[in-house]
């Protein structure tokens, strides 16, 4: 991404979100005020990058969504009183953020909704970058969009943080679409699509907003802590647009400072003596990250944390990724003897097969090793893993 | 705003309810009284249906209404009552259906 189209995105995602929550206040109508800003915003993407960035982003984009909220706004002409009054600089409120969030985040919307909804509304980003970054038609998006935000006026979506009663659950909820939005862009980061949007970013900044607007939740910090440490290895996991797997990266290329805060993010959230799967897969890839070469690797406290966390999410694929652990601790006979029973709910899984590949092949069978090989391969639309999946398939 | 509870009863759950004890079975209704004796101030109305097979549907969208048999959809779920709350938002609503300590399922929808 070249340095204005990142200065683009950067400034976009401190100011849009916050915007709209001043439009929200102003308004008294989410879906309006949503509208009007995202107006701002496809403004902005088309001039700045040839009039510059202005001096006062925010300014700029108050002034533009004033503007054409009063023309976009017709028909409502309550709506176009108080935008003609709204003025520039406007006070933030720091619960602002969160309660976009939370609403965005609503459990009473469907999630791939909640996932686009947030992007746009919090992050700021367009309808078509949306659709871009997921690689589903433009029209979809907007389509989730308006039926979600008709949602949440027709149904009486409230606009604000949840009551502590229900601010764990909800916070979860929240936290599975920032999840959601990093493997996402984890998946499809490097697959020669330089100007997409990186949603690992978004995702970065989602948890870092979190992490500083709620700052004694430690399953916020250790999601924020996994990002981190998928993103120090980034530059290691491509090699001329190949994927690179683990164990042959280049563990010079990784960003080691950036493992060091990532570990100091788990150490802070270990304090809070409240584990959580997102603490707990950061603690498995923090072993990763500071092993110095894969022979290093502490395979058995690996196979520890995940016994932990398959304690707390009995699901196919943390077992799936535990019995590769096991594979370096009691060998690949015991990982193979694992995977078995995981046969039916992984079945459509490309790293199920991929694993079982494996773990064939470690034991001198070969034939078997091929057919699970071109299943996994038969199973993945990502390019670069496509290419990977090919070159072992070659070699089996 | 106005939200409407649609309580929907299962197969499973009535072969729960028909394999009660007369007590047991009395203390799932003074559960169900209970709830809407604490949320009174919000409930509105309400009402129990009779069984599904008491239902008669009528179409009205051939050349003459036609009548049949039952409830409207064909299924193992099934309306069996209803509560209308007045609360501020969703989530007001959502708290309250939590809490309903009978059928399994219910549907939250908001009034015109």
């Amino acid at each position: 991404m070249d340095g204005v189209h990142a200065e683009l995105t950067r400034v976009l995602r401190e100011h849009a979100g916050r915007l709209t929550a001043c439009l929200i206040r102003t308004l008294g109508d989410f879906s309006a005020a949503e509208d009007v800003m995202q107006d701002a915003v496809e403004t902005a993407l088309r001039r700045w990058p040839t009039d510059g960035i202005p001096d006062h982003p925010d300014a700029w984009l108050l002034t533009t969504a004033r503007r054409r909220g009063i023309d976009l706004l017709r028909r409502e002409a309550g709506h176009r009183a108080k935008l003609a009054r709204l003025r520039w600089p406007v006070p933030g409120e720091p619960d602002d953020r969160l309660k976009l969030i939370f609403t965005c985040c609503h459990p009473a919307l469907p999630v791939p909704a909640q996932v686009a909804l947030t992007l746009r509304t919090v992050c700021g980003l367009t309808t078509g970058q949306i659709a871009a970054a997921f690689l589903v038609p433009e029209a979809t998006v907007g389509q989730r969009i308006t039926r979600a935000k008709r949602k949440i006026t027709d149904a009486g979506i409230p606009y604000r943080i949840p009551p502590d009663a229900e601010l764990p659950e909800r916070l979860n909820q929240v936290l599975a679409v920032v999840y959601l939005l990093f493997n996402e862009g984890y998946l499809t980061s490097g697959g020669g699509r330089p100007h997409a949007r990186d949603l690992v970013d978004d995702a970065r900044w989602l948890a870092e907003s979190l992490a500083w607007l709620m700052p004694r939740r430690p399953e916020i910090l250790g999601l924020l802590a996994l990002i981190r440490l998928h993103q120090a290895r980034t530059a290691a996991r491509f090699d001329d647009g190949r994927l690179v797997l683990l164990r042959d990266q280049d563990r010079g290329r990784w960003d080691h400072d950036a493992v060091g805060e990532a570990v100091r993010l788990i150490e802070r959230a270990a304090a809070m003596r409240r584990p959580g799967p997102y603490q707990l897969q950061a603690a498995i890839v923090a072993c990763h990250a500071e092993a110095p070469t894969w022979d290093d690797t502490d395979w058995t406290q690996i196979l520890v944390l995940y016994d932990m966390l398959l304690s707390m999410t009995r699901t196919p694929v943390v077992r799936l990724h535990r019995a590769i652990a096991l594979r370096y601790v009691r060998g690949p006979q015991a990982a193979l003897d694992e995977l078995d029973p995981l046969a039916e709910s992984l079945d459509g899984h490309h790293l199920y097969h991929a694993t079982r590949a494996e773990f064939l092949r470690d034991l001198g069978r070969h034939r078997e090793a091929r057919t699970a090989g071109s299943r996994a391969l038969a199973l993945t639309g990502n390019p670069a893993q496509r290419v990977l999946l090919t070159d072992r398939l070659a070699w089996t | 705003m106005k939200y409407v509870l649609m309580f929907v009863e299962t197969d499973e759950y009535a072969k729960e309810l028909a394999a009660m004890s007369d007590d047991e079975r009395q203390a799932a209704y003074e559960q169900v009284t209970e709830w809407f004796a604490r949320h009174a101030a919000q409930i509105t109305h309400h009402g129990h249906l009779r069984p599904a097979h008491t239902a008669t549907t009528m179409r009205l969208d051939g050349a003459e209404p036609l009548l049949t048999d039952g409830p409207f959809v064909e299924g193992k779920e099934v309306v069996s009552g209803y509560a209308e709350l007045e609360v501020s938002d969703l989530d007001e609503a959502l708290a309250i259906a939590r809490s309903w300590p009978a059928c399994p399922v219910i549907e939250i929808r908001p009034l015109t």
